[in-house]
């Protein structure tokens, strides 16, 4: 990319970026050894951008999109969402960010399993304020975007993994997030699931959405038009690629 | 996220956790139904005792001249024989009161015992039989329900006529007209000239088996010897009316009995206080005893409600993390419980209030305690049960609610 600035510590980022961290740092305090999941991790994601994050088992992949997600916070260091540095933010207001900024799609789907479909996808909606009919509507549109509008009433373990899968990235697009957050959500998915998964991705990256997605697969990480690799809880590559 | 969402999710939720959901609930229910149980019998017992028993008793605003008080609880046998010692109560001493007294007041005499009444061949037996004044049924608010009571006249010239209890009445005439007709009491024939309303029994104490007579009739010789009276009954308007009658009946007793300032009293100025002081000893014990009891056994429930709501938030942390990475912040999360706990409270403490009077109302009907519902108990035991259940359930809550969402995601 063109546009990278070098970040240090006092400066602000450039509005086109929407995630900028500075030597992001998370160590684990386990009593009897310190794990340092991240040693100082900076990148910066611009708006519109695909990207793929790769790495080893344990190289702090997930440790790093929590952070991103506002999910954890940081050990030291500089995180910066959409112009606002929210690495010092106090509790609520971090609530706040996951509510209206963050999209996050788990690998374990995460979903309530009383609620059916449409509730689920609600939620988030629910602690946006918004009115019950106002909710019901996006979040219907919502499951219909990922191809769900007949399955609005069923319960998760009345639908498949695929199914489930996309309930839980409707959940994570009710809200219009500025970016959407992956951490390998194939990664209970057969491989045809899987590729339908990463073509829902692939078409809401299409209409404008940035998606960051960890990934273990390459084929996967194909779709991707920038691929960060982490190793030992640092960036090892950071790679533009062709469209 | 505002209350009535809140409220909508507690729903939702306590209808998907119906097991955990109904021990909280029975707990609650359990608590607030025993302590507005418990609390009406000490009510009921309480105001019995000092509405009813001692008014029946003494009557209300009354005082009763006697040698020895009415009602003694445990006095030792030395008291007692010197009380019997004492010169007892004459005509002339209520007479000398009925002249000395400046409040307006009513008077009666009243001697008692036990007789056997007859009719033809009908025997009433163990009958409290009462030489009394005219104004003994105003006084102790006889209602006569047939015929009327006999007046200062008959009274005076000592007329043999009678008026019967209920329980009298019934056991010599059955449905016969009692009216008119002459019973026997002590050989001495007498007419009945009326009968007295049902009143039940008193703590076991049957009400209704006396007859009334006139002090100076026939029948006097078999209550006291000639001249002398169990009690002379005062009536006054007020407490304060009464009190001013009885430190003047009391200056009265005094001189004529030629009492030196240094002595006691040879008599009583006998009122329903010293049974209600008595009671009031009692009704202290049972009013902080059994709520007490009741209140350790609901926090006990309580305990119960928090255990049971641990392991729901415990089995509800990944939920709660999920709800946070969504967006939730702490206040609604501990909205969410809030309302959750607070809604099985309310219906807990609805169907326990409900429960509560219903089981007093059993208690007052199959049971010889006089229950009656306490309004205090009711607010009391729903506040109580309530805040128990609002809590102990919403504690749990508050150490999930801290977690961060990666943290509470991750539990299993
Ligand atoms: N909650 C935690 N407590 C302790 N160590 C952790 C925790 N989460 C992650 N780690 C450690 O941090 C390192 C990075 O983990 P993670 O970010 O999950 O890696 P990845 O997602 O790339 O597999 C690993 O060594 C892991 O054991
Ligand atoms: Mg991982």
């Amino acid at each position: 990319m063109s546009t990278v600035q070098l970040f240090r510590t006092g400066d602000t980022p450039l509005p086109d970026v929407i995630i900028l961290t500075h030597k992001l740092t998370r160590e684990y305090d386990m009593g009897s050894e310190l794990v340092r999941a991240l040693r100082g991790v900076s990148v910066q994601i611009q708006k519109n951008e695909y990207v793929a994050v790769m790495g080893p088992s344990g190289s702090g992949k997930s440790t790093l999109m929590n952070l991103i997600g506002c999910l954890d916070t940081p050990t030291s260091g500089e995180y910066w969402l959409n112009g606002q540095k929210v690495s010092d933010l106090a509790d609520d207001e971090l609530a706040r960010i996951r509510n209206k900024e963050i999209g996050f799609v788990f690998q374990t789907f995460n979903l309530l399993p009383r609620a059916d479909a449409l509730h689920n996808v609600e939620l988030p909606l629910i602690y946006a304020g918004l009115s019950a009919r106002n909710r019901r509507e996006r979040a219907a549109h919502a499951l219909q975007r990922v191809g769900l509008g007949d399955r609005m009433d069923h319960k998760p373990n009345e639908l498949s993994g695929g199914q489930r899968q996309r309930v839980a990235i409707a959940r994570a697009l009710v809200n219009e997030p500025s970016i959407l957050l992956a951490d390998e959500p194939t990664g209970n998915l057969d491989s045809t699931t899987s590729s339908e998964i990463m073509d829902v991705f692939r078409e809401l990256h299409h209409q404008g959405q940035t998606v960051v997605m960890v990934t273990h697969e390459q084929d996967i990480a194909a779709h991707a038009a920038r691929v960060i690799t982490l190793r030992d809880g640092l960036v090892a590559t950071d790679q533009a690629r062709a469209a | 996220m505002p209350f009535y969402e809140a409220f909508r999710l507690a729903i939702q939720t306590i209808r998907a956790q119906k097991l955990k959901s109904s021990f909280s609930l029975l707990g609650v229910f359990v608590g607030v139904s025993s302590l507005i149980a418990s609390c009406s019998i000490a009510n009921g017992v309480d105001r019995y005792m000092t509405e009813k028993f001692a008014q029946t008793l003494y009557g209300v605003n009354t005082f009763q001249l006697r040698r020895q008080p009415m009602f003694v609880p445990n006095v030792p046998d030395s008291v007692w024989r010197a009380w019997r010692r004492r010169p007892r109560i004459r005509f002339s001493d209520a007479d000398a009161i009925t002249k000395g007294l400046t409040v307006p007041v009513i008077t009666a005499w009243q001697s008692s015992d036990q007789v056997t009444v007859t009719f033809a061949n009908k025997e009433a037996r163990d009958i409290e039989l009462t030489a009394a004044s005219e104004r003994y049924f105003d006084i102790k608010n006889l209602d006569i329900v047939i015929g009327r009571p006999f007046t200062g006249e008959e009274n005076r010239s000592g007329v043999p006529v009678a008026v019967l209890g209920d329980a009298v009445s019934k056991r010599l005439f059955a449905d016969r007209p009692p009216l008119g007709r002459s019973v026997r009491i002590g050989g001495v024939p007498y007419r009945v000239i009326g009968v007295v309303a049902h009143q039940g029994s008193l703590m076991g104490f049957p009400l209704d088996r006396f007859v009334v007579v006139p002090a100076l009739s026939p029948a006097q010789n078999l209550v006291n010897p000639p001249g002398i009276l169990d009690a002379f009954l005062v009536k006054a308007h007020s407490d304060l009316e009464m009190r001013e009658a009885m430190s003047q009946a009391e200056g009265i007793m005094r001189s004529r009995r030629h009492l030196r300032p240094k002595q006691d009293n040879n008599f009583v100025l006998d009122t329903s206080e010293g049974i209600q002081r008595f009671w009031a000893g009692i009704s202290n014990i049972l009013n902080t005893v059994i709520p007490g009891i009741v209140v350790v056994s609901l926090v006990i429930g309580g305990i119960v409600i928090m255990n049971i709501m641990l392991m729901a938030v415990a089995e509800r942390t990944r939920e709660i993390g999920l709800r946070k990475s969504l967006g939730a912040r702490r206040r609604d999360v501990l909205r969410q419980f809030l309302a959750e706990s607070t809604a099985i409270a309310a219906v807990g403490a609805v169907l326990g209030i409900i429960a509560g009077i219903g089981l007093t109302l059993l208690i007052n009907k199959l049971s010889p305690l006089p229950a009656s519902v306490s309004p205090t108990s009711v607010v009391f035991g729903a506040l109580m049960g309530a805040g128990v259940g609002i809590v102990f359930g919403v504690y749990p809550a508050t150490r999930a609610a801290r977690l961060d969402p990666i943290a509470a995601l991750r539990q299993e």
